[in-house]
Order: structure tokens, then sequence, then C-alpha cells
């Protein structure tokens, strides 16, 4: 009997684990991979500055990641100062706290090229994002400058109309970042397409809005009849805005730029008509392809430096009558939640 | 001089050069530049170096004074970024306004100290403060590099000001040249200036009150520094502290220092403020005018420069007291 009760007993509960183990069979086994791969891994963010909206954007849409699966997530704050950012990069590497994942913002295309092969000699990803380099990093994460050059140029024509004076004025950033020069390649390509459009002028800013000012002044000084201007940075644009401004010319001169898609700097600019069109990043988009780039490297178990992919970020020409509510993010709303917490 | 007017060759000094340089360019770009010499040209040439030469007046009372002021850059952005954030952030005016004052004279004040009274050398201190004005309003009392003014405000109101079809900055600039002219020439505190700028030792000896000038002049300095940035964000309608990393220093110095103002102390005033700005404003507007990129345009600069400076050495070669004494 006692044999038998037993026997009983341990089909029950080998029944009852049996209705048991299938819950078992449907865990996910993704979360935990995925939480394995991830936890407690180091992100980095050195910009060329920290102090302009697309840096406090990527920083504020990384960070929520980056917490979320439990990792670490760092910015540096070069300054706008190359050596700064070097010095940043070299620390990073050499640390005992060394990041598995370097975000890096060049200011130029070659600066950092050996220190990001050290970078990724020493185990770390490497991601260049907004500005390209000579140089094969993990992944390129941005604009592909030459496409939007040729998005402003093809504003800047529509702005002007057939029946204007097809003259074009630029306004450059300077002769050494690849954002500049890959945008200027962009819009020689749409004029070579239409050639009745000439560029008249095209000095540098040096990405400075006096700068940007004094030029767009003398530009404008000497072909008043100018239907258009593209300015290579909404950061500097400003300074093209004022010039126009002071010249009269509000609302004869069509002005372009491009910037982060912040709502002060661009859309309420597009708003009053400072700016006639803005090809715009859409950065939580950016922030987004970041994010999954970098949750994907971190678990491929791939080597760093050993693959090579370029995701290039939607961009489009805003003006004015497209303009929807959600067509900017908000810097003041993102520090207002990043102080709320 | 001699009868007709024309200066003697031996008697031209580095003013001389520059400001014939300058005539030359001048007369070059007016045949050769069509648009050049249009009254609106002229103007916007003027208007591109108010801002500047504001600054370089500053700077060249210090320098007359055998000190420099390193920290320009910085107090003109970050007093201004500052104020502005106040603003934006709700606070009245009046107060934000006066904050920005007492913190603009803390830092002239400080900067005098530090040079008249702790005997630190001025390159140093004033590199130093301005460090330190940059770091701590940008890392502590901004969010951002650019600052936007408030939509309506009084500094918007006094970019758009016009006078003759003349922006407002052009007068401030003259204005405030006069003024510094008036002071450099025919006040005692502006005379004893050059007195201690030549011979500090000398001048306190005879009784000037040569620490307490040297305070005034650094204070002085910073509000015109405030003034300069203001100007800048009436403007552009905001101000981006990212112009303490630019070249404008420098170029405050190169305008003061072309012109002939001996970094060397007691020599120089006004008129080679204006002759220096001509210059660059010259330089400048026909560069830009022919279209010449950036990179070019530095190079053009310091070639002038050099060449000026070079021309200087051979017409006036240096004397027993500045080999004594060195430059700074």
């Amino acid at each position: 009997m006692k044999i038998i009760r037993t026997f009983m007993a341990a089909a029950a509960v080998f029944a009852v684990s049996a209705f048991i183990a299938p819950s078992f069979a449907a865990e996910d086994p993704g979360p935990a991979a995925y939480s394995q791969a991830l936890k407690g891994k180091r992100v980095m963010l050195i910009p060329m500055a920290m102090g302009f909206d697309l840096a406090q954007g990527w920083a504020h849409f990384l960070k929520k990641e980056v917490d979320a699966w439990g990792g670490t997530f760092e910015t540096r704050d070069p300054n706008w100062v190359v050596d700064a950012g070097a010095q940043a990069i070299t620390d990073a590497i050499s640390s005992d706290t060394r990041p598995d994942v370097l975000i890096i913002h060049s200011p130029d295309l070659n600066s950092y090229a050996k220190l990001m092969k050290k970078a990724q000699a020493a185990g770390t990803y490497v991601l260049l994002v907004d500005n390209p380099a000579n140089f094969p990093a993990d992944a390129f994460v941005g604009s592909d400058w030459d496409r939007l050059g040729q998005l402003e140029a093809e504003a800047a024509i529509k702005g002007c109309g057939p029946n204007s004076s097809k003259k074009l004025g630029l306004v450059q950033g300077d002769q050494a970042n690849s954002s500049s020069l890959y945008q200027y390649a962009g819009i020689m390509k749409v004029l070579e397409k239409n050639p009745d459009f000439k560029v008249v002028a095209k000095p540098d800013s040096n990405w400075d809005a006096t700068t940007s000012r004094n030029v767009t002044t003398t530009m404008l000084q000497q072909n008043p009849d100018i239907c258009a201007i593209i300015d290579f940075w909404d950061g500097d644009a400003t300074g093209a805005a004022a010039a126009i401004r002071d010249a009269k010319l509000e609302g004869k001169v069509f002005l372009v730029t491009t910037g982060g898609g912040e709502k002060t700097a661009d859309c309420d600019k597009l708003q009053d008509g400072t700016y006639g069109a803005v090809v715009m990043t859409d950065l939580a988009r950016q922030s987004g392809d970041m994010n999954a780039i970098i949750k994907f490297l971190l678990q491929s178990g791939q080597p760093a430096g050993t693959s090579k992919t370029y995701i290039y970020t939607l961009e489009k020409a805003t003006t004015k009558a497209d303009l929807k509510p959600d067509s900017c993010w908000d810097l003041k709303a993102l520090q207002a939640e990043a102080a709320a917490k | 001089m001699n009868a007709i007017g024309w200066p003697n060759w031996r008697s031209l000094n580095q003013e001389g050069i520059v400001f014939a340089i300058a005539v030359v360019l001048f007369a070059a770009a007016a045949i050769g530049l069509p648009g050049f010499i249009d009254p609106n040209n002229l103007v916007a040439i003027v208007r591109s170096v108010s801002v500047l030469g504001i600054l370089a007046l500053g700077m060249a009372i210090v320098i007359i004074g055998r000190g420099i002021d390193l920290s320009a850059v910085a107090i003109m952005a970050m007093s201004v970024a500052w104020y502005l954030q106040l603003l934006n952030s709700g606070m009245p005016d009046g107060l934000a306004f006066a904050y920005v004052l007492a913190g603009v004279l803390a830092i002239g004040l400080l900067n005098g100290f530090l040079v008249a009274y702790a005997d630190v050398p001025a390159i140093f201190v004033t590199l130093a403060t301005g460090s330190f004005v940059f770091g701590y309003v940008r890392s502590q009392l901004i969010s951002q590099d650019a600052v936007p003014v408030p939509q309506g405000h009084w500094v918007e109101l006094l970019g758009g000001l016009r006078f003759l079809d003349i922006p407002i900055e052009v007068f401030i600039f003259a204005g405030l040249a006069f003024v510094f002219f008036l002071f450099l020439r025919f006040t005692k505190w502006g005379r004893y200036i050059y007195f201690a700028g030549d011979n500090p030792v000398a001048a306190r000896n005879i009784g000037i009150p040569v620490r307490p000038m040297l305070v005034l002049r650094y204070v002085l300095s910073a509000f015109v520094a405030l003034v300069a940035g203001l100007l800048t964000a009436a403007s552009l309608h905001s101000i981006n502290t990212r112009i303490v990393n630019s070249t404008l220093l420098y170029d405050i110095v190169l305008v003061a220092v072309i012109g002939g103002i001996g970094l060397s102390g007691g020599r120089g005033g006004v008129r080679n403020v204006l002759v220096g700005a001509a210059l660059i404003g010259i330089l400048l507007n026909a560069m830009t005018i022919i279209d010449i990129p950036l990179l070019y345009q530095n190079l053009i600069k310091a070639a002038i420069l050099l060449g000026a400076i070079i021309v200087d050495g051979f017409i006036n070669p240096r004397d027993e007291q500045t080999a004594q004494q060195g430059d700074i």
C-alpha cells in the first residue's frame, strides 16, 4: 500500500510539474540574453561641445535608453576645442572604466582618426555621429551631408521661383569640417542640373554669427537682387538673418539653413519668417538609430572595428507652410523633464 | 612734415605706415572692386569693425598703461549671456542688469587689484580671470552656448535703431572713441596713464597714484567689454558664448598694435585704434567682395601685420630704453 501511495504521490508531483514545465518553456530567452549582454556596459558621448542643442538632445535620448538597460552613460565637453576632445578620448581609452561604446562627433575629417583606431584596438566600439571622418568607424549615424546640401539647394530654388534673379549666395562654414565640404558638394550637384541658377558669392562664416552677418551684408551690398541665401548652420544663420533684416530685404531674400530641429532655433524662426526653409535633423529618430546600433553591437559579439555601417538620418526641408506642432523638439521641455527627475 | 604736408618718410612710424597701407588698399578697392565705394558699403565697413573697435579702445587704454587685458572677450560674451539668461528666467530687467553690472565691476576690480597690488603680471592675471569668467558663467549660470534676447526687449530694439540709415553701433563707437580721446588727451588722469605706462617707478616717485589708476583701467576695460557685448546681442538677437574660443581676442590686440600702440606702454592713443580698425575693416571687406576663402584671408591678414612690424623695425629701431625694459 505504502508503495502505491508513494507511487501515486510521485505521479501527482510529476503531473503538476508537467503542467508547470510548459510555462517554463514559454519564458522568452530574449530579455535575459539582452540584459546579460548590456548590463553594466559603458557608453560615452564626446561631442564637439555639450553646449548646443544637438548634443544636449542626443545626450537626453541616449541617457534615457542606457539607464533603462542598466548601463552607464557619460558625456565629455571639449567645448569646441579639438585638443580637449582628443584629450577626452585618450583619457577614456586609458581609464580603468574604459567605455564599451564611444560616440564621437568629429570636428573634421582627420583629427581623431588615430585615437579612434586606438579605441577600437582596445576593444571599444566607435560610433561617429553627425560629422563623417576619414575613418572606418563601427557605425556612422547622421546626415548624408551631400544629400542635405541637395535638399537645401532645391529648397532655395523653389524659394526663389522661376521668375526671380536666380542668384544664390552661400555662407559656408569653413574649409575643414566635412559637414561644410559635403554640403557644398551637394548644393553644386543640384545647381549643375539647374544651370540658370548661379552662386554669386560663397564666403565662410567660420561658424560665427557676427562673421556671417558681416559677409552677408557685403554679399547683399554687392548683389542686392540675390533671391536666396544658404547658410550652412542655424548656429550662425542668425547673423545672415540680421544682415537681411538690416538691408530691409526681409521677404525678398529666402534664407535656407540646416539645424538640429530645436524649437527656438528652427521652428520659431520659420514661424516668424526669419528662415524660409530649414533642413532639419529628426533628432529623436537619429538618437533612436544610435541606441539601436549600440544595442546591436554590444550583443553581436563581433570585435570592435570589424563592422562598417552607415545609418543616414532621413532629412527633409521644412518650410512655414508644412510646419506642424511636432516638427521640432523642445530643448526647454527636455531640460525640465531632466530637472524633474 | 614738409611744406606741402607730405610726411617726411624718416618720421614715418607704424601708424603712418599702416595708414598708408589702408589708404592704398582703399584706393585700389575703390577702383578695382565694383560697389566698394558705395556709401552703404562704407557704412557696412565701419559697422563691421565697430564692436572690434570698441573692444580695442578698452584694450588700448590698458596697453598704454603697460598692461594687457586678455579677459575682455570672456567678459563681453559671458556678462551679456548671463544677463539674457536672467531675463529669460523671468527676473525683472533692472535687477538683472544690476547683477550683471556688479559682476562686471567685480571682475574689473579683481583684475586691477591683482595686477596693481599683488604685482602679478597682467598677462597671467587676465588670462586666468578670463578663463574663470567663461568657465563659471558657462557651467553655473547659463544652460547653453547661445542665449536668445527675449522678444521685444530693449536690447533687440537697440539693434534695430538707425540714425540717417546708419546703425547705432557706429555712433556708439564714434562716441566712445571721442570720450576716450578727451580722457586721454585733456584730463589729468588721462595724461598720467602715459607717464605710468612709460615709466611706472618714476611716475610713482613724483606722486602719481599709479596703483588706483591701474585698477581704474581694468574696470574701464571691463565696462567697455559689456557695451560691446550688448551691441553684439542687439544686432544678432542672441549671444553665442562660443565667441570666447574665436580669434576675436587676437584681433583686438591686432587692431591696437597694428595701429601703433606699443606693447611696451606709454605710446599711442585713440587715433591708432581708428587707423588699425580702418585697415582691418577695409581688408576684410575687400577680401569678402573678391570672395577669398577664409584660410587665405587669415594668411593675408597675418602677412600684412608681419609686414607692418618689419617695416616699423627698420624705420624705428629699438632704442636703449625699450631694450632694457623689454615689451610685455
